[in-house]
């Protein structure tokens, strides 16, 4: 008469054990009272006895495996005994198809089939709920690895989320879902281009800080008389400032081709728009040559058009310097990455208003701040804080913009 | 809001509806003089005349065959089946009349007519006047089929299903009538085809409708104490089925239990079951559960027709089973 035997409950709070060895292997003949295998609890190597004397017939776990309470681990029969084990599994409890282990790891867990599913038909091997199986995959989780602690051994979302650690079920049930969303053509495009300029180009950095009252004084009076959808930006005049000092600096206003610096014919300004999804650069030609009202229009026209998707190939080819404001979100002043083969990227903050010293005494001012990040290997520092110094002329006296 | 019964809830959007629009009649057995089998239009014959509060012979083929006409000709009837059980007697009028006149003639005929029938189980009236076959009529496109649970969902819908020019089949439960609730003052209609949340819980989602919204309420007070929070959806109507706020609540809880009165094969359930499958199926944590009647035609005996009847111990159990 064959018999099953089970994993031991050796302690009160004992759920699983690790089956460290066999110390019968199969074919062994045991008496009743030797010594089986040997057990790992949480708080000790314990031996396990054999209840019956016979024949082991069959190991059902190998070495190094974590066996929950009442698992069975082990056929007993008489010598030479023909025992179908799966159908006397099937009389008993379910059988346990356990995971070998790499050593005593400190997970020890195992996944755990019902008879009648062992032939591996389960969808990759294992019994989980869709949400299990879906939570994990986006976690990077083997639920193979996994103990399920719903019916029939099954993992459920409990048991994903406890891996997944942290974020508790509690927890999780108030946090947004993670998601994975495939990159968008031009998310990924701008991740190329920007991986690749941080890598390849040696930036350097020179901020300002300009006085924006003359500037913003012109602009609310310029404004004062033209109609809502033709009133001038804080970007245009920058934008037409920027090209007018580029004209005495064409090293910014360049690129870079293998052993020469292009310097472009042309001051093309690419002004960054920002889309929901992601960032297009629209491009004003020739702007140090239009007229400010012009190049105003212009722009409005490529923004609206980037922002409704319908860019033209036009509309967004052969900048040679960009400018990246952000103004409007009140930020002091960041830094940007420069748009390849571009040697320059001007980096425009908030209009802040504060209190400046002039002349000893303080009184309420408008500061801008601009950060020009260059190439270093077609220009200088020096070279880029006396570019910053023609568009500060220009930006703190604005009237020359219009001229 | 005042409280009401769900029979006075039925009977005053009856009422109010009468009142506002002239081509609203009633025709049915024993509506008139005696004022309804459940006395849900008592005091009618007398205010709103024989002309307006039809009495009919004891044959539900013609009750639905004359309203069927009377809406074709203009007017707007509201036709009364004692139990829905009869209304199999009136299954050609219903599935083949009104479901399908509008589409048959091309639009041409609309079919604005309301079939109210008392169905459910409960009241010791035998296997063949006490069946919830809501399933059967819901399985036929072209016929609206409405059952509320509260009195507030019996009043706005009673009216929408009034207004609205497609044929509707509006099931009343046999034991619901007393159930009491709020409802609001005046005049106000709950759109058809709109499921509802009627308790928020972040556990478990209970589908269900009609009676067993009512069980399933109480179901979720106990589990409640034991520390479930159960979320239930009154789908309300079966067609059109709104799985809108199943599916959400199913997408937080990953969990479902759907109650219904009728039989389990082919039933109301196996509907919203296969649905959850379909659109929801990567955020099952456990197969979703359903409650139904036992499958046995519906025994007379109170103990018995109890037995085979869904009960919230049951509800409790099938909760249990997926969390």
């Amino acid at each position: 008469m064959a018999t099953v035997v089970k994993m031991p409950k050796l302690g009160f709070d004992m759920a699983e054990g690790l089956l460290v060895r066999w110390v019968k292997g199969v074919g062994d003949t045991v008496q009743q009272g030797e010594v089986l295998a040997e057990i790992e609890t949480d708080k000790a190597t314990i031996e396990v006895e054999s209840e019956v004397g016979g024949v082991v017939h069959k190991h059902l776990v190998a070495e190094n495996t974590a066996v929950p309470v009442g698992a069975p681990i082990a056929v007993i029969g008489e010598p030479g005994e023909q025992i179908d084990a799966a159908e006397l599994l099937g009389q008993t409890s379910k059988p346990a198809a356990a995971v070998e282990q790499a050593g005593p790891a400190k997970e020890k867990v195992m996944a755990v089939e019902s008879a009648e599913d062992g032939d591996g038909r389960l969808p990759g091997g294992v019994r989980a709920s869709p949400v299990a199986r879906r939570l994990a995959a986006e976690g990077g989780i083997n639920l193979s690895e996994l103990a399920g602690s719903g019916p029939l051994g099954r993992i459920v979302k409990r048991d994903v989320q406890a891996v997944l650690g942290a974020a508790g079920p509690a927890v999780a049930q108030r946090t947004l879902e993670t998601v994975r969303v495939p990159l968008s053509k031009l998310r990924a495009t701008i991740g190329r281009r920007m991986t690749a300029s941080k890598q390849q180009v040696p930036h350097f950095y020179v901020t300002a800080d300009l006085d924006a009252g003359p500037l913003m004084a012109l602009r609310r009076d310029l404004n004062s008389r033209l109609a809502e959808d033709s009133k001038f930006s804080v970007n245009d005049f920058l934008v037409k400032a920027a090209a007018l000092a580029l004209r005495e600096f064409p090293n910014l206003n360049s690129a870079l081709d293998g052993d020469q610096i292009v310097r472009h014919g042309e001051i093309n300004i690419g002004v960054a728009v920002a889309l929901d999804e992601g960032l297009l650069t629209v491009v004003v030609r020739t702007a140090d040559q239009k007229p400010l009202r012009q190049l105003s229009s212009e722009l409005r026209e490529l923004a609206s058009r980037a922002r409704a998707g319908r860019v033209r190939p036009a509309d967004i080819e052969g900048s040679t310097f960009t400018v990246s404001n952000l103004g409007m979100y009140q930020v002091e002043h960041f830094i940007a990455i420069i748009n390849p083969p571009e040697a320059a990227i001007l980096a425009v903050g908030s209009v802040r208003e504060e209190a400046v010293v002039q002349a000893g005494a303080i009184v309420p001012g408008s500061r801008l701040q601009v950060t020009l990040s260059a190439d270093h290997r077609v220009t200088d520092g020096a070279e880029a804080a006396r570019w910053l110094q023609v568009f500060r002329g220009y930006i703190e006296a604005p009237v020359h913009l219009l001229v | 809001m005042t409280q009401l019964t769900i029979r006075e809830a039925i009977s005053q959007a009856l009422w109010e509806e009468m009142e506002r629009d002239q081509r609203v009649i009633i025709l049915g057995e024993e509506v008139g003089l005696w004022g309804g089998t459940y006395a849900v239009t008592r005091g009618f014959y007398d205010h709103f005349g024989p002309e307006r509060v039809r009495d009919t012979p004891i044959a539900e083929g013609v009750i639905v065959g004359a309203a069927n006409g009377a809406a074709m000709a203009g007017l707007r009837p509201v036709a009364e089946l004692m139990t829905i059980n009869f209304a199999f007697l009136a299954m050609d009028q219903i599935v083949n009349g009104a479901a399908k006149i509008h589409y048959m003639f091309g639009g041409q005929f609309k079919v604005p007519v309301v079939i109210r029938a008392v169905g459910g189980g409960g009241r010791q009236l035998g296997a063949t006047h006490s069946q919830t076959p809501d399933a059967v009529f819901a399985h036929f496109p072209g016929l609206k089929v409405v059952a509320p649970g509260t009195p507030h969902d019996a009043k706005g819908l009673l009216k929408a299903a009034i207004r609205t020019d497609d044929p509707v089949l509006f099931i009343e439960h046999a034991t619901l009538y007393q159930t009491k609730g709020e409802v609001p003052e005046g005049d106000f209609v709950e759109p058809i085809g709109v499921s509802k949340v009627q308790r928020q819980g972040s556990d478990v989602t209970i589908i269900t409708y009609s009676k067993m919204l009512q069980l399933s309420l109480q179901a979720a007070e106990q589990l409640a104490l034991e520390g479930v929070q159960a979320e239930i959806i009154d789908l309300r109507s079966l067609r059109p089925l709104d799985m809108g706020p199943a599916l959400a609540s199913v997408k937080r809880t990953n969990r479902a239990v759907v109650v219904e009165e009728g039989w389990r094969s082919f039933g109301v359930g196996a509907e919203v079951v296969s649905r959850l499958h379909e659109e929801a199926f990567d955020y099952l944590d456990a197969p979703v559960k359903r409650v139904a009647q036992d499958e046995v035609p519906l025994p007379y005996n109170r103990e018995l027709e109890q037995l085979a009847l869904p009960q919230i111990d049951d509800i409790l159990a099938a909760v249990r089973e997926v969390l």
